[in-house]
């Protein structure tokens, strides 16, 4: 039990992380019934728009805010127009595979335009440890879960205390009515889009310098967020940022306690008996069903 | 249909059949490889567009089952036992799996059961891996012996290929009978208006389950071919992207059409090695092409081709109303 705290706050780190990507994929799903199975690959690329600005020579932080505005321009803007919107009509299925073909395309992009080899990435939290209750906790697990929830603090204010914010819950509860009392439903559900390539690029800054730069680290962070997203209620904010805290801890505890193998197979049995037992997710209200 | 339009089809089914078998002769090694891999490929997807086209239920654990057939056929056939014998075992194995993995789908549907699925292929790969006393782990199952029919050794790669494209033949004629079947017409109905099906005395909760067996155990029958055919096998092709894959060749050919899984395959196998020229492009090419194919038609290519029959004929009637219409008018 001595490392329980280390294990704890990196879960924690992780988990918020995660969370930021659940978010995401609910709002997408919540306002336009977006499946996006790029997701994770959505995390991947922001950090690499970064490292290519600073290879062009530019300092870190003006690469980090090219990167979250190319990071909009692409993943939010681009990916409402060129894919989403076009195929939006035709139901959820074909969209869905779209996006596993835009994951595989965003995936060999990167892999032949940039490097098929992990490349380091500057940490936005100094590194280093502090001393906790007596234990010695890393820096950057703290950095990382202070950010993700002030990022996820500011997300739910936003939501909940402002009109945009109000404007966007009710088009996400019910466009049809939404449209009728006047709101700009294509406005704000091109805002969802931009909210979402906003917390990838999020995302990405704050996990890459963990786990590297590289083109496949989105396979495993997509599915993480899915899960995440999943457990905590698909339909719901507050359940996407409950799941991804509760996916980050039990993976890291899985990973110390259960073992290093089949660590990853933890969240998914914790998945499956949710699905069967709670399909609507922890925190989800149960989604009517239409035939 | 016209009388000259079904023979236009059945002698064009006829030269296919025929380009199938001939046309391979003079292929080298590696384009036979690729052509197997393809009638492989055919019959997981077709097991695949059972469940998702005919019964609506869409499932991310089919490369799971082709990796269960795989290994069942690798680890006995290196015992020394017969590759019908593994069949048998995949067969059994894969339908019992499937049947357990579609209760789920009785519970939850679309993107849960996608989930649901998807939590299992990931499972499956790690079972794969890890369980080194069954699996051999990351090594991989190397030596699998290619079978003997009935006399015939398949060792050559010309041999295995005509294997491949029989098993593929005698699949593809077990799905037309099944479709057409009652079963196959009840799939239908469920996946059209699972309420009016029920209410038509369907059971719908057995067919989902029969739906989701029968696709995996051809899954699993894909798998048992696959082993034979690379000869080889670790945990890595049968991770989940693989199921993907299945997924994307069922869409893109035409979910729901007998011949889309036919087409997908040959997309998702034969277009990367076309395409390989352009070098490293060839991934991100498929990647747009599928994109587009999908945003100009969502139902696939079958979809575009069903579209422009259904467009001719609808013009082909209104033509022939036109007429009549003006027969009727001139009339005295």
């Amino acid at each position: 039990m001595s490392n329980l705290l280390d294990l704890l706050v990196a879960g924690l780190a992780t988990g918020a992380i995660y969370a930021l990507v659940a978010v995401g994929f609910t709002l997408l799903w919540q306002t336009s019934q977006t499946i996006n199975f790029a997701q994770g690959e959505f995390v991947m690329l922001p950090a690499f728009l970064m490292l290519a600005v600073m290879h062009a020579g530019a300092p870190f932080w003006l690469a980090v805010i090219l990167g979250i505005l190319l990071s909009l321009l692409l993943l939010g803007l681009g990916f409402k127009l060129l894919l989403v919107d076009p195929m939006l009509r035709h139901g959820v299925l074909p969209l869905a595979i779209a996006t596993m073909a835009l994951a595989i395309g965003m995936k060999e992009a990167v892999k032949q335009f940039f490097s098929a080899e992990a490349s380091p990435f500057p940490s936005i939290v100094p590194a280093g440890d502090v001393s906790i209750l007596g234990r010695v906790v890393s820096l950057q697990s703290l950095g990382v879960l202070a950010l993700a929830i002030a990022v996820v603090i500011g997300l739910t204010a936003l939501l909940n205390r402002t009109s945009i914010g109000h404007q966007m819950q009710a088009t996400a509860q019910n466009p049809t009515v939404a449209r009728i009392i006047g709101i700009p439903v294509e406005r704000m559900i091109l805002f969802t889009f931009l909210i979402n390539a906003f917390l990838v690029a999020l995302a990405s800054l704050l996990i890459t310098p963990i786990y590297l730069a590289k083109f496949s680290s989105g396979e495993v962070l997509g599915q993480a967020a899915f899960i995440a997203a999943i457990v905590g209620g698909f339909n719901q904010v507050r359940g996407a940022i409950a799941g991804g805290l509760l996916i980050g801890v039990v993976d890291n505890l899985a990973a110390a306690y259960v073992s290093t193998q089949y660590r990853a197979a933890v969240p998914l049995i914790l998945l499956i008996v949710i699905i069967l037992f709670r399909p609507q997710g922890l925190l989800g209200r149960p989604e009517e069903r239409t035939v | 249909m016209t009388a000259t339009g079904k023979y236009l089809r059945i002698a064009l089914g006829v030269a296919v059949i025929a380009a199938l078998i001939i046309v391979p002769m003079n292929f080298n090694r590696y384009g036979l490889y690729i052509l197997s891999q393809w009638a492989v490929m055919t019959i997981a997807a077709m097991g695949l567009n059972l469940t998702l086209g005919y019964a609506g239920q869409v499932s991310l654990a089919q490369g799971a089952f082709v990796g269960i057939g795989a290994y069942a056929a690798a680890i006995m056939t290196t015992q020394g036992m017969p590759l019908i014998a593994a069949l048998g075992v995949a067969i059994v194995l894969c339908f019992a799996i499937g049947w357990i993995l579609g209760y789920p789908a009785l519970r939850v549907q679309h993107h849960y059961l996608a989930f649901v699925t998807l939590a299992f292929s990931t499972l499956a790969f790690l079972v794969f891996r890890n369980e080194d006393w069954l699996t051999k782990g990351i090594y991989g199952i190397s030596n699998i012996p290619r079978p003997n029919v009935m006399g015939f050794a398949t060792n050559r790669p010309l041999p295995f290929y005509y294997f491949c494209l029989g098993s593929l033949a005698l699949v593809s004629l077990a799905m037309w009978w099944l479709i057409r079947s009652p079963w196959g017409r009840a799939f239908v109905a469920l996946r059209e208006n699972p309420v009016r099906a029920l209410s038509l005395g369907i059971d719908t909760r057995r067919y989902t389950l029969m739906a989701f067996a029968i696709g995996s155990a051809l899954g699993g029958v894909a798998g048992t071919l696959y082993a034979p055919l690379t000869q080889y096998i670790d945990p890595v092709p049968f991770n989940l992207s693989l199921s993907l894959d299945l997924l994307m060749m069922v869409i893109v050919g035409g979910s729901g059409f007998f011949f889309g899984p036919f087409l997908g395959a040959m997309i998702a196998v034969l277009l990367p090695e076309w395409l390989r020229f352009t070098q490293g492009y060839y991934l991100m090419l498929y990647a747009v092409a599928v994109m587009l194919l999908l945003i100009y038609s969502p139902t696939g290519i079958l979809g575009i081709l069903d579209r422009y029959l259904v467009e001719r004929r609808t013009k082909a009637a209104s033509a022939l109303r036109a007429v009549a219409k003006s027969r009727l008018e001139t009339a005295p």
